[in-house]
């Protein structure tokens, strides 16, 4: 005999156990929440980047002249490391929300725990939570956007399509930085994110050409997601359009979908054990 | 027993070598009070996660509502309030959206959230602080947003892990009429605890459980009936004496239970049992009658107490 046919069953199962289909009541509550907290904390995030791109660009660049990019084009020093830096700002939006937040969210204020005891599924956390992510990610670069506008820096009409190539990279990064995130049990494993995150925003090809390097690391920047990211953005702010770009689209895509299911199944492990 | 809302038939879960709960055989009734009592790591929590779809068992067959729950999980859980042994109120949101965001998690229409959610902080006794920060709420209070919290959903079962561990004397009443009213309204409630007085006020029946398996199940008083006496005299020679003391009591009462700082005499009529211990020639520095509780069918079960 089975369990089923021991009690009266009165309704009719509907959901699977992964996904309700109610991301939005997640997204619903992260957008009630952010009106708690610290503004300072988001804006400096936002901030990184844009003195990155004043002393750099405007003081740096004076000496430096200009670069030229992997199309072959002589752009100002400005206009060559500003892209990277809209890519860099989209990933510390997305990284911040989906790391620090969200290990803050499993570890200490068990929201998930309480989120996973309603309806709701793993997957519709996990979309909500990489989805307020994304929106941090969306908002620097649109902010970083109108500061390149003022400075001259978009120098096509393309640039226009870097607004949803942000959003690719930011959707990237807060997917995978999620996945990652679950695993990390103290303060000190947090910092490995930080150790990681330097070196690849100092070395993607983000304030000179990837050419610089001998050939072995340059294997190595280019299987790293930002420089994809660099690259993508660079090619549609400086209107160089390239094949090429169609491969820095696909790795977001693939990073997204490892993403999604990696978290997915590891906020299964660790709340439906 | 009419249709059990839950069943459990050899229900086990194991972590690696330590087995949790241990092949447990329960059903429970709609609209019983069951309750689960045990010390702590008696597995009482870890039962709780799977009648509550949150953990998946090793081994054996529970039903919820007529479901499996490793096949229906959020089936089930949209018909559960849960309330867990560590509050997990939103602390970045204030009191009343705790319950309107918490309803959206069931995918529950606004217009529905937004009444229940104003008569919930209503039988919460929290109307006043409707737009509190979760922090400034005091302990009692927290716990009392956490069981409104779980009736947004209307549950048909309220699981509650220990509701007031951790609570001031007088918290835990105002939380034990709150949970009586629910009681009386119907609503099926399971809860876990390890205070004696909270399980005989509040559980029609309970299980005793200790070390994963149950020792013992039935109402309150008929486990007092059946396992201990009418009344206890407890009894104090000092610490070092009492050891020695009990040896010549072999023979008053219906049975001894000597403990580091007292001996405990079951007796049906506990002051004569200790007027034959005067009679004896010994003399307790101090004595007591009272009534059997819980406490001593668990001591007589497990040879321990609940709270060490």
């Amino acid at each position: 005999m089975t369990a089923t046919t021991s009690t009266e069953q009165d309704f009719a199962p509907r959901r699977s156990a992964l996904y309700a289909g109610n991301t939005r009541a997640v997204i619903h509550r992260g957008f009630l929440a952010t009106r708690s907290t610290n503004g300072l904390v988001v804006l400096s995030g936002f901030f990184e980047p844009v003195f990155y791109l004043l002393s750099l660009g405007i003081g740096f660049g004076a000496l430096v002249g200009t670069v030229q990019t992997s199309t072959g084009q002589e752009v100002p020093y400005a206009a060559f490391i500003a892209p990277a830096l809209l890519a860099v700002s989209a990933m510390n939006g997305a990284v911040y929300d989906s790391t620090w937040n969200v290990f803050f969210k499993l570890n200490y204020s068990r929201l998930y725990h309480g989120m996973l005891a309603t309806s709701l599924g793993p997957l519709d956390v996990a979309l909500g939570e990489i989805f307020l992510a994304l929106v941090r990610g969306a908002m620097y670069a649109v902010g970083f956007m109108v500061i390149m506008q003022v400075f001259g820096l978009n120098l096509a009409w393309t640039a226009l399509l870097a607004l949803p190539a942000v959003l690719l990279i930011a959707f990237g990064f807060a997917s995978l930085g999620m996945a990652i995130t679950s695993y990390m049990k103290t303060f000190n494993q947090m910092d490995w994110i930080a150790f990681i995150m330097l070196p690849m925003f100092l070395f993607s090809a983000t304030f000179y050409p990837i050419t610089v390097y001998p050939e072995a690391i340059q294997w190595v920047i280019q299987a790293l997601p930002l420089w994809h990211g660099v690259e993508l953005v660079r090619g549609l702010t400086t209107g160089a359009l390239s094949p090429m770009m169609l491969v820095h689209v696909g790795y977001y895509l693939v990073m997204i979908g490892i993403g999604i299911v990696f978290t997915t199944s590891r906020l299964r492990a660790l709340f439906l054990k | 027993m009419p249709h059990p809302v839950i069943s459990a038939r050899q229900l086990t879960k194991t972590y690696g070598d330590f087995t949790a709960v241990d092949a447990i055989d329960f059903d429970v009734a709609p609209g019983e009070s069951f309750g689960l009592l045990g010390p702590n790591g008696a597995g009482k929590s870890t039962t709780m996660r799977m009648v509550g779809a949150v953990s998946t068992r090793t081994g054996g067959e529970l039903s919820i509502l007529g479901l499996d729950p490793n096949q229906h999980g959020p089936d089930i859980r949209s018909q559960l309030g849960v309330v867990p042994q560590q509050d997990n109120l939103d602390q970045e949101l204030r009191v009343r959206d705790n319950l309107l965001v918490y309803g959206r998690y069931f995918g529950l229409p606004r217009k529905v959230i937004a009444e229940r959610a104003d008569s919930l902080l209503e039988f919460a006794q929290l109307t006043d602080r409707a737009k509190a920060k979760v922090d400034d709420l005091s302990g009692g209070m927290k716990r009392r947003l956490t069981i409104a919290r779980a009736l947004i959903n209307e549950p048909r079962i309220l699981l509650l892990d220990e509701p007031t561990t951790g609570l001031d004397p007088q918290a835990r009443h105002i939380l034990w009429d709150r949970l009586f009213r629910l009681k009386e309204r119907g609503t099926t409630l399971v809860l876990t605890t390890h205070y004696m007085d909270e399980a005989e006020q509040l559980c029609d029946r309970l299980v005793v459980v200790d070390k994963g398996r149950i020792m013992a199940e039935g109402s309150p008083a008929a486990l007092i009936r059946e396992y201990s006496s009418k009344e206890v005299l407890e009894v104090r020679f000092g610490s070092d004496k009492n050891a020695e003391a009990a040896l010549s009591l072999a023979g008053v009462g219906e049975r001894l239970e000597v403990l580091p700082d007292r001996i405990l005499v079951y007796s049906d009529n506990g002051e004569a049992a200790l007027e034959a211990i005067t009679r004896l020639g010994l003399e307790p520095i101090t004595s007591l009658v009272r009534r059997s509780s819980l406490e001593d069918v668990f001591l007589r079960l497990t040879g321990r107490s609940l709270i060490e």
